[in-house]
């Protein structure tokens, strides 16, 4: 057995409620490292056949929970969310920050594979091999913080009873969705604490389909046995050490971004992206850090860094709000994107979407593409259910993220995400609102643009990332740099929170996988073998797609037209995403991940990485007429 | 301070500033279980409501009730520590020094047959450590007085209500 490993995972049927053990061969394991691999892996195998014909939201799904070898030794611990994602139909491997990974591995799981649909509504407690599946009908339907305090308890009372000698039992890792994921809104969350979210992929969706409420585990032993703990404990001091020494990135976070972004790189989705530019001082930092964090660090399993605080507001209209930061990507989407710049109404708005259940970037996205449409006269307030839907009106958008996450009228046009939905609404308007919808093959752009050029991602990364607008995984070049999605594949991989390798040496992430698990992996290996195999088939599964929707890589391996307009203000006013230059750089990324001009994986490297089933499954693509 | 200090210690605790990193359990279970093993740690961090994260270790109480209530001997109080000792070999897992504990502190270990209770690693306290490298300062080590420390003895509970009355004021009735 490879090291570093529980060697087990959970599968838990919900159509039969039987629980089972699985393994996976160290074969698979050394190919496939856990997280996002292994969950590409896992699909492909068990799907990939019938992939296109699997609704992300039907009982035939296949809803993953896995962590990596790496999850709780390397500083931040996390777990990947994935399985048939509803907003892509490919495969998005979505993290989420907390203990339930570090908790799943101390149970003796390496993770959870949850398939079928329970009759009624059920939440699993797992406690070391004891594993059971118990009525959530008196969970369902409830809010973020709710659905916390209430399993939460029964869990340790459970314990307490159960186990009358062993002295105080600490709360159990809880991930749960909220209202949004119960009534399957493809913009929905799985989350941890009160404000943690795997949102990339739609995964709340998956796991209302399913009627399950929450997963809920208490380890007692130790993390699996590594092969070198000596130097495992010294790679996590240097990790610790390097983090320590960033004093602004653990003072703030990502919290300084909401004006940085704006004012700095120009950036930040302001309005629907009709502008990335603002110099809203009201947004500084400062006004966040002063005004409304109560709690300046907050951290999961083993972070040195703390980016998270937490916010209260504590006077006025918003009174009682609270979120954590909230962090920059909240305060773009739930903020400048719907022209709000006042820390206290973005704190609010970010407490109810927690509370809903629903994804802060999606949903922000979706309802900043409404707010357009209003601008502009496409949507009146009728077609909102009566809602003025003005830019900065907070309340405004409070109404209609409820509507969204109970599919409510608009609501519910609205909870199939940007994409579906500029097809529902120009339908019904007979109108083309498509040049609206700012995301990449129905998954919102995160807030980080390309038009000035300033910021990380470059002009095709997010067309031609495996997992679209999700800035968490952008396409870079070349495909072995620190810039290349075949990196972040890695980190969700071996599943810790990539906040904490900043700036270590470049080689360090690999040393440390070899001291947990004994195996020898560089990073040329990873990217010219590994990876590579794990992209053609999160590639692959994009490109099968299906039911509802499918991508044509000539019309949809693209930006949103709206970053091919100049930009309005600021200091790079006027700059623009340049056509030919996206082609270029698509044709460059295309042969380097070994695609042929259409953007499908060609046999040669198929075959090269022994992926002779998807190379045939890839045939039809290649004989349908050139695009 | 040196590191060693003649005389007992304490360790000084300010809650509040508690971010939840649980890098005092990864010590604390490195140095004397030899794997990261957060249950069997002697520090344990409680986040019963999500932000009230806080670490929950022995306080050496001035009279030690845990020790007086073991019907087998098998804790005692150091000398050089002030720290309540545990002889696992004598240890029946009775579970009596919990009871007798105001905060309900000592636990079981998760695999074996004894309880884990602080010993103060001898004087050099690892948890300390690792909370002042990272600048948190939740924990400090001090030289032992004279100050009626069974005060901070208090049930996980009871430490997350009134943090939370702090951190959330009025709101802390929905979530605790």
């Amino acid at each position: 057995m490879i090291l570093g490993y529980a060697g087990k995972f959970l599968e838990i049927n919900l159509s039969s409620e039987k629980v089972k053990e699985v393994s996976f061969d160290d074969e698979v394991l050394n190919d496939y490292v856990g997280g996002r691999s292994l969950a590409v892996k896992i699909l492909w195998d068990r799907l990939g056949s019938n992939w296109e014909n699997i609704d992300p939201l039907g009982s035939e799904n296949i809803l993953l929970f896995l962590t990596g070898p790496l999850t709780g030794y390397f500083p931040g611990g996390r777990i990947c969310v994935s399985g048939k994602s509803p907003q892509s139909n490919g495969v998005v491997g979505s993290t989420v920050g907390g203990e339930f990974g570090v908790e799943l591995r101390c149970a003796g799981y390496d993770g959870i594979i949850v398939i079928g649909e329970a009759k009624k509504p059920v939440y699993f407690f797992i406690k070391d091999s004891d594993v059971e599946i118990r009525d959530a009908g008196h969970v369902w339907g409830k809010d973020a913080k709710q659905t916390v305090r209430i399993i939460t308890k029964e869990c340790r009372d459970l314990l307490k009873k159960r186990f009358p000698l062993y002295g105080e039992w600490k709360e159990p890792a809880l991930l749960y969705i909220g209202p949004a994921g119960e009534n399957k809104v493809r913009t929905a969350v799985v989350a941890a604490k009160w404000a943690h979210a795997a949102g990339y992929g739609g995964y709340g969706g998956v796991m209302g389909s399913k009627r399950l409420k929450a997963i809920a585990v208490k380890g007692t032993g130790p993390l699996p046995p590594v092969a070198d703990i000596k130097k495992v404990e010294r790679l996590i001091k240097v990790v610790n050490d390097n983090a320590y020494e960033n004093e602004l990135w653990r003072r703030w976070g990502t919290g300084a971004g909401g004006y940085e972004f704006g004012a700095k790189t120009s950036s930040e989705p302001v309005r629907n992206w009709q502008d990335e530019w603002h110099d809203e001082k009201s947004f500084g930092v400062d006004q966040f850090e002063n005004k409304v964090w109560i709690k300046q660090s907050w951290s999961d399993f083993g972070c040195p860094t703390c980016c998270l605080k937490i916010a209260m507001v504590k006077n006025g209209k918003f009174k009682g709000a609270i979120t954590d930061n909230p962090d920059y990507e909240m305060q773009a989407y739930l903020g400048t994107n719907l022209g709000i710049f006042e820390p206290e109404e973005n704190v609010f708005l970010s407490s109810l979407i927690d509370d809903l259940g629903l994804c802060g970037i999606q949903t922000g996205n979706v309802m900043g593409f409404a707010a357009e449409l209003f601008q502009r006269g496409i949507l009146s307030a009728k077609d909102l259910d009566g809602i003025e839907l003005k830019w900065g009106d907070v309340e405004a958008f409070a109404a209609l993220a409820r509507k969204i996450a109970f599919r409510i009228g608009i609501g519910d046009t609205l909870a199939e995400g940007t994409y579906r939905a500029a097809l529902k609404i120009g339908k019904m308007k007979k109108t083309n609102v498509l040049q609206y919808a700012v995301q990449s093959k129905g998954i919102g752009i995160g807030a980080h643009g390309i038009r000035s050029g300033k910021d990380y991602p470059e002009i095709f990364s997010y067309a031609c990332s495996v997992q679209g607008g999700d800035h968490t995984s952008t396409a870079g070049l070349p495909l072995d740099s620190g810039g290349s999605e075949l990196m972040e594949i890695f980190n969700d991989s071996g599943v810790y929170c990539n906040f904490n390798s900043f700036g270590i040496p470049r080689n360090l992430k690999f040393e440390f996988y070899t001291a947990v698990t004994g195996l020898k992996l560089t990073r040329e290996e990873w990217c010219s073998s590994k990876a590579l195999k794990v992209l053609q088939l999160q590639r692959a599964m994009l490109l099968l797609g299906g039911p509802d929707l499918k991508w044509d890589p000539k019309i949809h391996d693209a930006n949103p037209p709206r970053f091919y307009e100049p930009l309005p203000s600021g200091p790079y006013k006027g700059k623009a995403a340049d056509k030919s230059a996206v082609d270029d750089y698509k044709r460059r990324y295309y042969k380097a991940a070994g695609w042929d001009e259409n953007g499908i994986p060609k046999s040669e490297i198929l075959r090269k990485l022994e992926l002779d089933d998807v190379d045939k499954a890839l045939e039809r693509f290649r004989r349908e007429k050139p695009l | 301070m040196p590191k060693k200090e003649k005389g007992p210690i304490w360790i000084a605790r300010e809650l509040s500033k508690c971010s939840g990193c649980r890098k005092c359990e990864i010590a604390c279970s490195l140095f004397h279980e030899k794997h990261i093993w957060p249950e069997a740690s002697r520090i344990r961090v409680f986040m019963l409501v999500p932000g009230v994260d806080f670490p929950h270790f022995c306080v050496q109480c001035e009279d030690y009730p845990c020790v007086q209530s073991c019907p087998v001997n098998a804790l005692s109080v150091s000398k050089e520590t002030g720290a309540v000792l545990v002889d696992n070999e004598t240890c029946i897992a009775c579970g009596k020094c919990i009871d007798a504990c105001p905060g309900r502190i000592p636990h079981m270990h998760p695999k074996e047959k004894r309880i884990l209770i602080c010993d103060l690693c001898d004087g050099d306290p690892q948890c300390v450590k690792v909370c002042r490298e990272g600048g948190w300062n939740v924990l400090k080590k001090v030289s032992r007085g004279d100050r009626p420390y069974k005060l901070y003895s208090r049930k996980p509970e009871e430490i997350t209500r009134s943090l939370a009355l702090k951190m959330y004021g009025e709101k802390v009735g929905e979530f605790v």
